[in-house]
């Protein structure tokens, strides 16, 4: 989630009265965004997804100024009829299908404004509009376009100055060499590339890559041009609505352009009926519908009391995040306030239960701290070095991994126990022994009939490293965890690369292998850095829990 | 006098027998007493300190000059001096060849001899004869100052400063300042060795003794129990597990029911199912783990039905997402980035007549970051859900308050917070007592209609919380570094304290 640094003599300007930073503090965190922290200048805000409208000095001081009670309901903006055209061709459906535009004109431009609007449109771009794929935005000096313009597509080798160019660069070059060109060109990997032309043919912009040089807001200009386009039309018109919210509110008159027969931006707000039972039952609260009413107009919504049961809500254009009443049932709750909400114990009568793995667990483990076994907890990543390589093994073609781990010491999933209680040993080098261990817990592995093509299963290992560490000891807590779980483990000879030959067995539960156990090879021990005997055990403790509760 | 009458002294063997012997000698030395007692002077100064507390000795420390014969001294009261020695194996065994006299440090007794005149050598064919002088004669009949000398040292007697230093010179004593402590009997101690008794002592409690009644004849050595012991390990569970189980102690306690399930879920119920879209920027590759494997199965058809429709449009009451869902995204297999996973499942199995319930479960989570002091790429959340058409959100703020409460923190507070899948969402924070700040734990809400009507069927307020765990064990166990948490380090696992709730 994104944090801005919003300007905040601007915040304060636009609500129209001066906050102290103490209040600021106490409020801002409480109508929904994360307060980093206040400054002279700034106020540092890390703003949700579902507000992208607060990504500005203008949305944010439009948010709080409701919630600090200064500002009651939707904000009306009007705007004007205009000649103002634009076409959009058939070819553009298969490159980047959604394009809309506006004017807003009167703007009074200074180098600050600029800054703050490629803030405001780059973090859009990022958060709002998925790095530009759902749509992107493009802010044009109005008065360096001839209309009706034209959204377009056109072939690889077209030619036109980029923004903060100085000489002509065909598509192809701007997709191969230009810094946005590289970064975005992924969006538009087809045959043909989506372009704004005006009515000379000039390009004002290629989108979602760079804007034409010529059309560059200054600061002279007094009117802009937007233009949005996009994969996916509810996000184009978002985001024109909030460049557009944000533009009205700094001084500057909307006028609306005709595209291709609709006509933009629709600032229309949209209707939601809210049922006052369902928000006092969600909430616990008992609000009367002018309370609801009063709450819902501080949070910069329209809203109107239908009946003593039903209030009728407005939406402005700019909010994104109003899916459901109980969005609105959100909002209530904020301005309301979270801090006011007393807490309440529910009298709902259950009875509680562990899981049988639990219980089963816990039973396991208590018998090998009995046995003065210490328990350790390590992760369930790992990697193949420590699975197969230092115990002697080929790596397992059943062994999980992930696809993209930062860490590559962390990129497979473990699939056994034992390995990692060596991996334990050789950290423990320093400490007295003898030392014994164990683990108990998932392991995973690859299986096509799960329906994650993966199966988890449950493990328990245990070592012993010491002077007098050996078979014969670790067959004897063997035997005291089948004695005391009332199974029948039985041992037979078994050759296992990790262990020294003749020393070694398969442990066996009603015909089937459920382990193995032995002393550790000698190669084991050395690649480990451990220079003491080791005997070791695995089980797969879900089988022996199958036999327990069958 | 009557004071020590009355009392009772409880005397050690070793103290007994030294109180009965300085009682014979009136006064003797440490240095003294180990050899005539037999045990060593270490246990002789025990013993004398412990008497003189109950006044029953004094010991006086003073430096004084001890005298010790070396082996070469000792080898003169023996068999006389060196150049005696050498006389006497002229004389005797007629001996007169230099090269044929078989005494040790030959040369150093013909040295002596011949510097004091008691032998003469004369050249004989190839080699020296010795020859012994009158004055050689006469220094063989008699003892000389120097045997003299140190048979008084042996028996205690007085030596002149001269003669110490002659016999410093020839290496036959060491002479050095030294503590010595001299131990003089009281009146009292004198009345109290008359009296007190030997009594056998013995060190361990034996069979034996115990069959035959020996036991009450005995008295048992004295320990010294305040010294130090070999450390002994004890097995135990390891540190985060014994919180664990407290933290499961306290759900069970309120009446909820344990869910488990896997580590490893399809996109679809990590993120669909929970009304994640699919564009989001949680599902991206540098926050989640994609597990390298062929596409995973949607295996419920009606709840990917219901989940695609209320992405795509939405139903009668919400617009949804508003995009082409699609099953290739939701077929990715991923490490499960929360254990909500787990509560999205068990929604989907219970039914409207089940309610109300109440799950929570306890379970590892995976997010792709770099390791280090502060973050895990793999770490524990505490997740809960009740489904109760009669919930909250003031019972959300109940739920979580009591669990707060009986970690140890009393202050607990939410501020709204974003999740896709709930609504109210909100961050829920602790108040840090002795950090006196507000700590960030994690995440709580009301499901979205979106979430719980394609798993349940029917809309019902579904209270979920989902918390981070380390944070509080590591303030609980002092640890700043989270990776302690599983480093397994054997002496912190055998000497970390118990979760004391």
């Amino acid at each position: 989630m994104p944090t801005v640094n919003l300007n905040k003599k601007k915040v304060l300007e636009y609500i129209g009265k001066n906050i102290s930073d103490e209040v600021l503090s106490e409020k801002i965190p409480m109508i929904g965004t994360d307060l980093e922290g206040i400054t002279a200048d700034e106020i540092s805000v890390e703003i949700f997804p579902n507000r992208p409208d607060m990504l500005c000095e203008e949305g944010f001081a439009r948010a709080l100024k409701g919630f600090l009670g200064l500002e009651k309901g939707l904000r009306k903006y009007d705007v004007n009829k205009s000649d103002y055209t634009a076409t959009i061709d058939s070819s553009v459906v298969k490159v980047r299908e959604f394009a809309v535009a506006t004017v807003i004109k009167g703007l009074d431009i200074d180098s600050d404004f600029i800054t703050r609007l490629m803030q405001v449109q780059e973090k859009l771009h990022t958060t709002h509009s998925r790095n530009r794929k759902s749509a992107a935005i493009g802010v044009h000096d109005l008065d360096t376009v001839s209309f009706p313009l034209r959204y377009t597509t056109k072939g690889k080798d077209f030619k036109f100055i980029p923004l903060e160019g100085k000489n002509e660069m065909t598509i192809e070059e701007i997709l191969t060499v230009h810094p946005k060109g590289k970064a975005y060109a992924h969006l538009v990997d087809k045959d043909v590339y989506p372009v704004w032309l005006d009515a000379k043919d000039k390009v004002v912009s290629f989108p979602p890559i760079i804007n034409g040089a010529h059309t560059t807001v200054t600061e002279n200009t007094k009117n802009l041009l937007l233009d949005v386009t996009g994969t996916d039309e509810k996000v184009v018109l978002q985001a024109l609505n909030i460049m557009v919210a944000m533009l009205a509110d700094a001084g500057g008159k909307i006028y609306e352009v005709d595209v291709s027969g609709s006509k933009y931006p629709i600032i229309v707000p949209k209707l939601m009926e809210l049922d006052i039972s369902y928000a006092n039952r969600l909430l616990g609260l008992e609000l009367d519908a002018g309370s609801v009413v009063d709450y819902l107009l501080m949070m910069g919504l329209g809203a109107k009391k239908l009946s003593d049961s039903v209030v009728e809500v407005s939406i402005p254009c700019y909010r994104t995040d109003i899916l459901h009443p109980m969005d609105l049932v959100e909002d209530i709750a904020i301005a309301y306030g979270y801090e006011n909400f007393e807490s309440e114990m529910s009298d709902a009568t259950t009875v509680g239960s562990e899981s049988q793995k639990t219980v089963f667990l816990r039973k396991v483990s208590e018998l090998l701290v009995g046995l003065s076994y210490l328990e350790c907890k390590s992760f369930h990543m790992t990697n193949a070095k420590t699975l197969f390589e230092k115990m002697n093994h080929e790596v397992s073609k059943d062994l999980v991994r992930t696809a993209n781990a930062v860490n590559i010491e962390y990129d497979a999933m473990r699939d056994r126990l034992l390995s990692g209680l060596m991996k334990i040993l050789s950290e423990n080098t320093h400490n007295e022994y003898p030392q014994n261990l164990f683990e108990a817990g998932t392991v995973i592995s690859h299986d096509d009939s799960s329906e994650t093509n993966v199966s988890e299963n449950t493990n328990i290992a245990m070592v012993s490293a010491g002077l007098t560490s050996d078979f014969s000891s670790m067959k004897a807590v063997i035997e005291t965890f089948a004695l005391n779980l009332d199974v029948a483990i039985g041992f037979e000879e078994h050759e296992d690369p990790s262990f020294i030959s003749g020393r070694c067995a398969k442990l066996i539960l009603s015909g089937v292998q459920i382990g193995v156990i032995g002393e550790l090879h000698p190669e084991v021990l050395v690649n480990w850095g451990l220079d003491v005997p080791v005997a070791g055990a695995e089980i797969e403790l879900s089988k022996v829990m199958d036999a327990v509760f069958k | 006098m009557a004071e020590s009458e009355k009392k009772t002294y409880n005397l050690q063997y070793h103290e007994v027998i030294l109180l009965k012997k300085l009682s014979e000698m009136k006064q003797s030395t440490v240095i003294a007493l180990d050899k005539i007692l037999g045990i060593d002077q270490a246990a002789v100064v025990r013993a004398a300190m412990t008497l003189a507390q109950l006044g029953l000795l004094t010991i006086d420390e003073s430096d004084k000059m001890v005298v010790a014969l070396t082996r070469d001294g000792k080898t003169v009261i023996d068999k006389g001096l060196p150049e005696k020695q050498l006389i006497h194996a002229v004389i005797k065994d007629k001996v007169m060849i230099l090269s044929m006299i078989d005494i040790k440090d030959r040369n150093i007794a013909l040295g002596w001899a011949k510097k004091q005149g008691l032998v003469e050598l004369e050249k004989s064919d190839n080699d020296m004869a010795v020859k012994v002088t009158s004055k050689g004669l006469d220094f063989y009949k008699v003892k000389s100052d120097i045997e003299l000398a140190l048979e008084n040292i042996v028996n205690n007697k007085p030596v002149d400063k001269g003669m110490i230093e002659t016999l410093k010179k020839r290496r036959l004593i060491t002479a050095e300042f030294k503590t010595v402590r001299t131990l003089s009997m009281t009146k009292d101690g004198e009345k109290i060795a008359k009296s007190v008794k030997l009594v056998k002592e013995v060190s361990k409690v034996t069979p034996e003794l115990l069959k035959d009644g020996k036991w009450k004849e005995v008295k048992f050595r004295k320990y010294n129990v305040v010294a130090p012991v070999a450390p002994i390990y004890p097995g135990k569970k390891h540190f985060v597990s014994q919180s664990l189980e407290y933290v499961r102690r306290i759900w069970l306690e309120m009446g909820f029911k344990e869910m488990e399930g896997n580590l490893i879920a399809t996109s679809f119920w990590n993120f669909d199912a929970l009304f994640v879209p699919q564009n989001h920027p949680a599902r991206e590759m540098q926050d989640t783990f994609y597990v390298d494997v062929k596409e995973g199965r949607l295996s419920d058809k009606k709840v990917v039905a219901g989940v695609k429709k209320v992405h795509e449009t939405g139903d009668e009451e919400s617009c949804g997402w508003e995009y082409d869902w699609k099953d290739d995204e939701a077929k990715t297999v991923v490490l499960r980035t929360h254990t909500t996973v787990l509560s999205a499942q068990t929604i989907a199995n219970i039914k409207e007549s089940d309610l109300p319930v109440k799950y929570f479960a306890i379970g590892k989570c995976f997010r792709n970051e770099s390791l280090d002091w502060k973050h895990l790429f793999e770490f524990y959340q505490m997740e809960g859900i009740v489904v109760d058409k009669n919930a909250n959100f003031k019972q959300l703020l109940g739920y979580l308050k009591e669990f707060y409460k009986k970690m140890g923190y009393t202050a607990v507070r939410i501020r709204p917070a974003y999740f896709p899948y709930t609504e109210m969402s909100c961050e829920v924070e602790v108040f840090h007592p002795r950090k006196k700040e507000w700590v960030e734990l994690g995440g709580a809400g009301i499901f979205r209609p979106e979430v719980v009507k394609p798993l349940l069927g029917i809309d019902v307020p579904v209270l979920a919380w989902g918390q981070g765990l380390e944070r509080i064990l590591s303030e609980y166990y002092k640890i700043t570094d989270i990776r302690n948490l599983y480093k397994n380090d054997v002496s912190k696992l055998r000497s970390t304290k118990l979760w004391m709730w």
